[in-house]
């Protein structure tokens, strides 16, 4: 019986940790939400160097094998230094095409993913309407409530997302959907499924690293602020509810590591409902105890303080969770 | 990082719930807070001595079975998913157990432990005074030295269950002159029925009078009812507090057992449009579900060799508050009938609102969390 990472699963957290912290992503957000991917790209192409979207990916296309695990605790580390893209997309869609099985498709699309060499984003029934960063990705691909898996082309009409690093379309709709028809029917409705999972297990670990991005620069800033000739992390209002967002996120960091473990509809809708909830009540104690600097796109902080909603209701609301976890109880547990 | 159990660990659940299955009482208790419930407590902790399930982590000779805090846990759970009876020896075996396993002497444990482990003694916890509350370290009753031991004087106050407890541990100054208020004070352990004391039992919230205060006069403790060196009073008692507020005052099971009991109320009674209700349900399997894990994080972390920090703080924030909102819920699932007083979850939700207040009050807790964990400033105290 283990509950902890082993040591080397944590090592690779520490070396991503490491990478992204010398790495600018602060600018590299920024100049994502004006439209100029370079410095976002560079980002991703180091990424890949430590082997990362290449957990999403069987051996057999060059990829470590699908890795939940280790993906998710890289994820944290993304979600922690803001890393902006289609992360969590991409690895759904190497999920997805992993699942398919069909090997032209995979040969076709995985060893590129796995290599960091491309990007994708995609749109799956029951998630949200539009495409994350579909003008940076690579590849868009679609699955429709009929089970018809499309890789979409051309230029898509941009939709704003209160976080202006989440660019968002929507894929054009109508019979067919347009693009190029990969492959329709059950399987694709069940891999959809899995990508699903994932992408909504990806995104918690993504929110566990938001949330606590969110809670340590705040307790940095409480330590130095000063009003009333005392550090405003001195005043018990302050302290309190900084403890509160520290017990979030302690009690939904074992959900989101058992959802990596055994990642069944349950245990992931458990783990995004409780990583969720607990980055954006990070980010409200963020906003209110930086005062009116906090209210200002100039501070770094608001880079997590804008993604922590949209990605709270990314890949599965609260409610739509909750709904999960309870469905997932058939038959009672003991 | 694993979920699994090992066969080894299988077993003992498979022994335990069959012998669980086997005694656990058809129809509850009385409630343990009342004189009858209290005997027919007694005699439930005297059927699982008999078999040695009533300390099972503690070593043989003691009445246990030796096993680590995986088996622990996994006893635990069989044992609420089981409904079995509340444990009415829970302050001896959580809180004084562990203090003496650090801190006694081979002679006190031997002489103290079998009795608490068989139900014959029980204990209650004599810490808090009128005046003392959160300030705990500012306690004024006193043990004055005297020829083979020491003379009690002062009160003591909320003392759970002491109206028909046995014996007592507590805490008192004996060093009035010391320079701190945390120094020189001395732990003991003390009878409730010697001469010089007087129990006077304070009905709780629902009436229930169990609860008590508890006067000494000059009640004589013999030397080897010290615990620990004189004067160290504090330092063993803040490693109590660990234990009071850390996974083993309320281990996961109790609350895994709540939260199944809860979805089941909502499938007998929850209406399906009623979706801010439904919503609560889930919260409470959740969160169940993350104290679980977060124990079995913490279990593995102490398996490897780590001791319970301030992080027990964050376990008791954590169910104290996680208690309530179950039990309103399931409140609120039962509407009318919800104010029943003999309804199966009235005592429940009575009991989970002092939650917040005893095993160290959350706002303290908050302030640890703040300052240990966090590192946050200290403020004035
Ligand atoms: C059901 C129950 C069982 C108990 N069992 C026992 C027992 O068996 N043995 C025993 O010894 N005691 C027991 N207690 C007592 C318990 O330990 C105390 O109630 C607790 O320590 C708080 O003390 P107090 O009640 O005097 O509240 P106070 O300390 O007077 O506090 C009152 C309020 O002020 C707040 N407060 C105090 N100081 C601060 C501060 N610095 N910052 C912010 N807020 C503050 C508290 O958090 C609380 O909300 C029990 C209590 C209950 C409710």
């Amino acid at each position: 019986m283990r509950f902890l990472p082993t040591d080397e699963q944590s090592d690779f957290a520490r070396t991503l940790r490491s990478l992204l912290g010398a790495a600018e992503v602060p600018a590299a957000v920024r100049a994502w939400a004006a439209g100029d991917a370079v410095p976002g790209r560079a980002l991703w192409s180091r990424l890949a160097g430590t082997g990362l979207f290449a957990l999403a990916v069987p051996e057999a296309y060059e990829g470590a094998g699908l890795l939940p695990l280790e993906l998710s605790l890289g994820f944290v580390e993304l979600g922690r230094a803001g890393v902006p893209g289609p992360v969590v997309e991409s690895a759904a869609v190497s999920v997805l095409l992993a699942e398919l099985a069909d090997g032209a498709l995979a040969e076709r699309f995985l060893p590129g993913l796995a290599r960091g060499e491309t990007s994708a984003t995609l749109t799956l029934p029951g998630g949200s309407p539009y495409a994350l960063d579909a003008d940076a990705a690579t590849y868009c691909f679609t699955v429709s409530r009929a089970g018809e898996l499309r890789l979409l082309g051309g230029a898509r009409e941009p939709v704003r997302s209160t976080d202006p690093a989440r660019r968002l379309s929507l894929p054009p709709a109508g019979p067919g959907g347009g693009g190029e028809l990969l492959a329709a029917g059950p399987a694709v409705v069940r891999a959809a499924g899995a990508a699903g999972r994932w992408a909504r297990l990806l995104t918690a670990a993504q929110c566990l690293g938001v949330g606590e991005a969110l809670l340590a620069r705040t307790v940095e800033y409480a330590k130095q602020r000063t009003q009333f000739k005392a550090p405003i992390g001195a005043f018990q209002a302050v302290k309190h509810r900084l403890a509160d967002t520290l017990l979030d996120l302690e009690f939904a960091r074992p959900l989101v590591w058992a959802a990596a473990l055994s990642p069944g509809p349950g245990e992931v809708a458990a783990a995004k409902l409780a990583a969720g909830e607990a980055s954006y009540r990070a980010a409200m104690t963020a906003l209110q105890f930086h005062g009116a600097v906090g209210y200002t796109e100039e501070l770094d902080l608001s880079l997590w303080l804008r993604k922590a909603r949209p990605l709270r209701d990314a890949w599965g609301t609260p409610s739509a969770c909750r709904a999960e976890v309870l469905r997932s109880l058939t038959p009672p547990r003991r | 990082m694993e979920l699994a159990h090992t066969a080894d660990v299988e077993a003992f659940r498979a022994e335990a719930r069959a012998w669980l299955r086997a005694r656990v009482p058809a129809r509850p208790l009385p409630s343990l807070e009342t004189a009858e419930g209290f005997a027919a407590h007694r005699e439930w902790e005297a059927l699982l001595h008999a078999d040695r399930w009533s300390v099972v982590s503690w070593p043989e000779e003691y009445g246990g079975r030796g096993v680590d805090i995986v088996k622990w846990l996994v006893f635990e759970e069989e044992y609420w998913a089981a409904g079995a009876p509340g444990r009415v020896s829970q302050n001896g075996i959580n809180l004084l157990a562990p203090t003496l396993f650090d801190h006694a002497s081979p002679q006190q444990r031997a002489r103290v432990l079998p009795s608490m482990a068989s139900g014959e003694v029980i204990w209650a916890q004599a810490w808090s005074e009128p005046e003392s509350g959160s300030d705990l370290a500012s306690l004024t009753s006193r043990a004055v030295r005297t020829e083979g031991g020491w003379l009690l004087t002062g009160q003591k106050t909320w003392s759970s269950r002491a109206a028909f407890a046995d014996r007592a541990f507590g805490i008192f100054r004996t060093d009035p002159d010391a320079p701190k208020p945390h120094q020189g004070l001395t732990y003991l352990m003390f009878d409730l029925r010697a001469p010089g004391v007087t129990v006077r039992p304070i009905g709780r919230l629902d009436g229930k009078p169990a609860f008590a205060e508890l006067f000494l006069d000059r009640v004589f403790v013999p030397d080897e009812d010290v615990i620990g060196e004189p004067g160290q009073g504090w330092r063993i008692a803040m490693s109590t507090t660990g234990n009071e507020r850390g996974l083993t005052l309320r281990s996961p099971g109790r609350f895994l057992a709540a939260a199944d009991r809860l979805v089941g109320l909502w499938r007998a009674h929850g209406d399906p449009s009623d979706t801010a209700l439904r919503d609560r349900v889930a919260d409470a399997v959740v969160g169940a579900r993350a104290y679980e894990l977060f124990t079995w994080a913490n279990a593995s972390r102490f398996a490897a060799g780590a001791a319970i920090g301030a992080e027990s703080s964050l376990n008791k924030v954590f169910w104290s508050q996680y208690d309530i909102a179950l039990h309103e819920t399931a409140l609120d699932l039962l509407g009318a009938d919800a104010e029943l007083a003999d309804g199966e979850w009235a005592e429940p939700w009575v009991f989970s609102l002092a939650g917040p207040i005893y095993a160290g009050t959350n706002e303290i807790q908050r302030d640890i969390i703040a300052e240990r964990l966090l590192g946050l400033p200290k403020g004035r105290r």
